[in-house]
């Protein structure tokens, strides 16, 4: 009796284990069937880490747009090996703290492929260690030189855009040779404005000439009428690198300040992004002297990759968007995130990226790029990456405000951009 | 004892939601309880002695810089930095706490306020140094803590929990004991307490001590968890926070921190998915819970569920 009914129940336990085990294959079948389909065509995701709120909001948008057109682009040509490209976007508040955790939420809850996009320094240091520690590519579109400094990880690179040591730098040639070799420099009294007080004052000595005084100007001012006395009267060129909503007062003071009489000005364009050249109080700017990254207003001699990457961000030929004249771009920057997103593509492309087990082999791709011409992935100029120190090095524009049009005076050559490595993330482990 | 229960529970609670949280939600929660720490310090101040500061970012900075300051130039190994970062925070609120407390109520906000944004300029003003806005890296190689990776997300959310309950377990035992019965009777009527005859300006002086002290510890935990330190941290929305985050969970609770910042990290990081206008959100829920819990959610369970919860 108990023979025949432990065996009968030994049979019907074994049985019941297949029915239960197949049942179950069966019944997760989708999801493994879509799992082995994944690997060729589920979207690679990139995490679009966006300033859409806090200081940074108005180059956030502008970063948005020139984004989601240059992903419109790369997908309507085939995507990237194959596969879609689809904008994970998430706000960082232009907080160093919130942006570690959009990090985290790119890597850990979206499952990205690479994160991508910050501009903001603080944002950028802040959350870089976070990429680092996760393994995630982190593509980051900021022109600070924390990249190039060494200061960051194997996991951070700034492929599209080029930083604020090399801009500068290559300001003074043009600045000693055409304008004056005696300047006064005006900056904010933060990190953004020791760059430019550190970098330019040591290119200017080896043009031969000098910065008689340096005036910071604390965070919070408002007014500046008390800071101009300290000008000395015999500067030939004024340095401005001001910033925020303080600017438009800063010109405005500074013009009625010296009436037109006063030491030529050179500016960063910085001050003046996503605010039209134009706007009243900038009358004073008439003549005046600007870095700018990519020309806001369109040149009589604007190549064709250049126009086309106008028209697919949707941007008039004052550098204002085509639906709207008074929402002026950040022109001078946001084709970073256009080239940054064609680099990545590249690098996917040259490495055979198919998934996250792949993150080193794309970061290598791309330290392995040097010479990148310039076309419709690059309509800003020809670029040269240096894979040791994770930046990309480009031609730099200087534009005069010329009856209320920013004039193009002058390109630099790269050459004039470079300076010795400071860092070799290549010797870091993975 | 139920109450000593209650609270180790929750500790094991968190320690055994370490073996099981997604890796996402694991890094979020090791970061609400570093936080969760902050606004306990906050708590003590704020919650139990009655004294609004609207600074306590500069005790949070001062514990960040001083760890962080001790690292990047003094080659401080961890260990050191974290007590030079719980000294710093010491010190400066020793330091605001002999001025600011000659005043008190609106002044006294008024004048932690303003010391905070002095600390704020301070940090940039030494940019050489901090890197000012911009702030620096902690490398992965600075932060072995004997031997211990503290980049490592396991370790990171232990060496939160450890902070945290440390804490959590001080706050408790401070406001049961006598000290914590004489700040809470310092809020409700000083004058009354002068008249018992107390020193109520050292019972306040040393609350705000501790306080700060809890502050800079977090600080500098946060810097060196997470390799991060900057001077948005010092800046005003970093003291408004741990007020926040106090005010939803319950002024005047030992748990109400936790819960504070626990919900106000999922309610941003919830509504941003949804909105970019999720500090409106976050708003909403403020007055909301002004409305119809004005003593904040474990406030709320004092008063309906247990009266003696402390």
């Amino acid at each position: 009796m108990i023979t025949p009914k432990s065996g009968l129940k030994g049979t019907t336990r074994r049985a019941a284990l297949k029915t239960l085990a197949g049942a179950a294959a069966g019944a997760s079948l989708p999801l493994w069937a879509r799992y082995t389909h994944a690997q060729t065509a589920a979207p690679i995701k990139v995490g679009f880490q966006v300033h859409r709120t806090g200081i940074g909001a108005a180059y956030g948008r502008w970063y948005d747009r020139t984004t989601q057109a240059a992903v419109k682009l790369i997908n309507e040509g085939g995507g990237i090996n194959g596969r879609m490209v689809e904008i994970v976007a998430e706000d960082d508040g232009t907080d160093p703290k919130r942006g570690a955790e959009v990090v985290e939420k790119f890597a850990n809850q979206h499952g990205c492929d690479i994160g991508f996009g910050t501009l903001f320094s603080h944002v950028v240091i802040g959350s870089a260690p976070r990429a680092g520690e996760l393994k995630l590519p982190y593509f980051v579109v900021s022109e600070g030189h924390h990249v190039a400094s060494g200061k960051l990880n194997r996991y951070t690179l700034q492929p599209g855009i080029t930083d604020v040591k090399s801009q500068v730098q290559a300001m003074a040639p043009y600045v000693a040779q055409n304008l004056g070799r005696k300047v006064t420099m005006v900056f904010p009294d933060f990190a953004f404005g020791h760059d430019h007080r550190d970098f330019f004052t040591a290119a200017i000595e080896a043009q031969g000439g000098e910065v008689l005084e340096h005036i910071a100007i604390p965070p919070a001012e408002t007014s500046f009428t008390k800071y101009f006395p300290k000008i000395p009267r015999d500067t030939e060129v004024l340095y401005h690198v001001m910033v925020g909503p303080a600017v438009l007062t800063f010109v405005k003071e500074l013009g009625e300040f010296f009436g037109g009489q006063g030491p030529a000005l050179f500016g960063f364009i910085d001050s003046l992004e996503a605010v039209a050249i134009d706007s009243p109080g900038l009358e004073f700017l008439e003549n005046s002297y600007f870095w700018e990254g990519m020309c806001r207003h369109r040149q009589p001699d604007e190549s064709a990759d250049e126009t086309f990457y106008r028209e697919a961000v949707g941007v008039d030929d004052r550098g204002a968007s085509v639906s709207d004249a008074r929402d002026v771009s950040t022109y001078a920057h946001m084709f970073g995130c256009w080239e940054t997103l064609h680099v990545v593509k590249a690098g996917m492309e040259a490495s055979g990226y198919a998934g996250p087990q792949d993150r080193a082999a794309l970061i290598e791709a791309v330290e392995a790029m040097t010479d990148m011409p310039a076309g419709r992935d690059h309509p800003q100029g020809a670029k040269r990456f240096n894979g040791k120190t994770h930046q990309v090095f480009g031609h730099q524009y200087i534009s005069q405000v010329q009856g209320g049009q920013l004039v193009r005076v002058h390109t630099t050559s790269i050459e004039d951009t470079l300076y010795p490595d400071e860092v070799d993330y290549t010797t870091q482990a993975f | 004892m139920r109450v000593y229960g209650l609270h180790a529970g929750l500790i094991a609670l968190l320690l055994a939601l370490h073996f099981v949280l997604p890796a996402y939600h694991h890094g979020n929660l090791a970061r609400v309880m570093v936080l969760a720490s902050y606004a306990m310090g906050y708590n003590l101040l704020f919650g139990y002695t009655g004294l609004l500061s609207l600074g306590h970012a500069l005790f949070f900075a001062a514990g960040m810089y001083g760890m962080g300051l001790g690292v990047q130039h003094l080659g401080l190994s961890p260990a050191p930095a974290l007590l030079a970062g719980l000294g710093a925070g010491a010190v400066v609120s020793a330091g605001l706490a002999a001025l600011a407390l000659r005043t008190g109520g609106v002044a006294f906000m008024i004048v932690t306020l303003m010391f905070a944004q002095a600390g704020y300029l301070t940090v940039l003003y030494f940019g050489a140094y901090t890197r000012g806005d911009e702030g620096f890296v902690i490398q992965q190689a600075q932060r072995m803590l004997w031997g211990i990776d503290l980049s490592d997300p396991g370790n990171r959310y232990l060496a939160a929990l450890i902070l945290f309950g440390c804490c959590l377990m001080l706050s408790l035992w401070l406001v049961r004991a006598p000290f914590g019965r004489v700040l809470v009777a310092i809020r409700e009527n000083e004058e009354r307490v002068r008249m018992l005859g107390y020193d109520v300006f050292a019972h306040k002086f040393a609350a705000m001590v501790i306080s700060g002290t809890m502050a800079g510890a977090a600080g500098a935990a946060y810097g060196l968890l997470f390799g991060y330190a900057g001077a948005t941290f010092a800046s005003v929305q970093y003291s408004i926070f741990p007020l926040l985050w106090v005010l939803l969970g319950g002024a005047g609770t030992v748990l109400g921190p936790f819960i504070g910042t626990l919900f106000m990290f999922y309610l941003i990081d919830l509504s941003s998915g949804i909105t970019t206008a999720y500090m409106l959100i976050a708003g909403v829920a403020l007055v909301l819970l002004t409305l119809f819990a004005p003593q904040g959610l474990m406030g709320e369970v004092r008063r309906r569920l247990w009266r003696g919860l402390p």
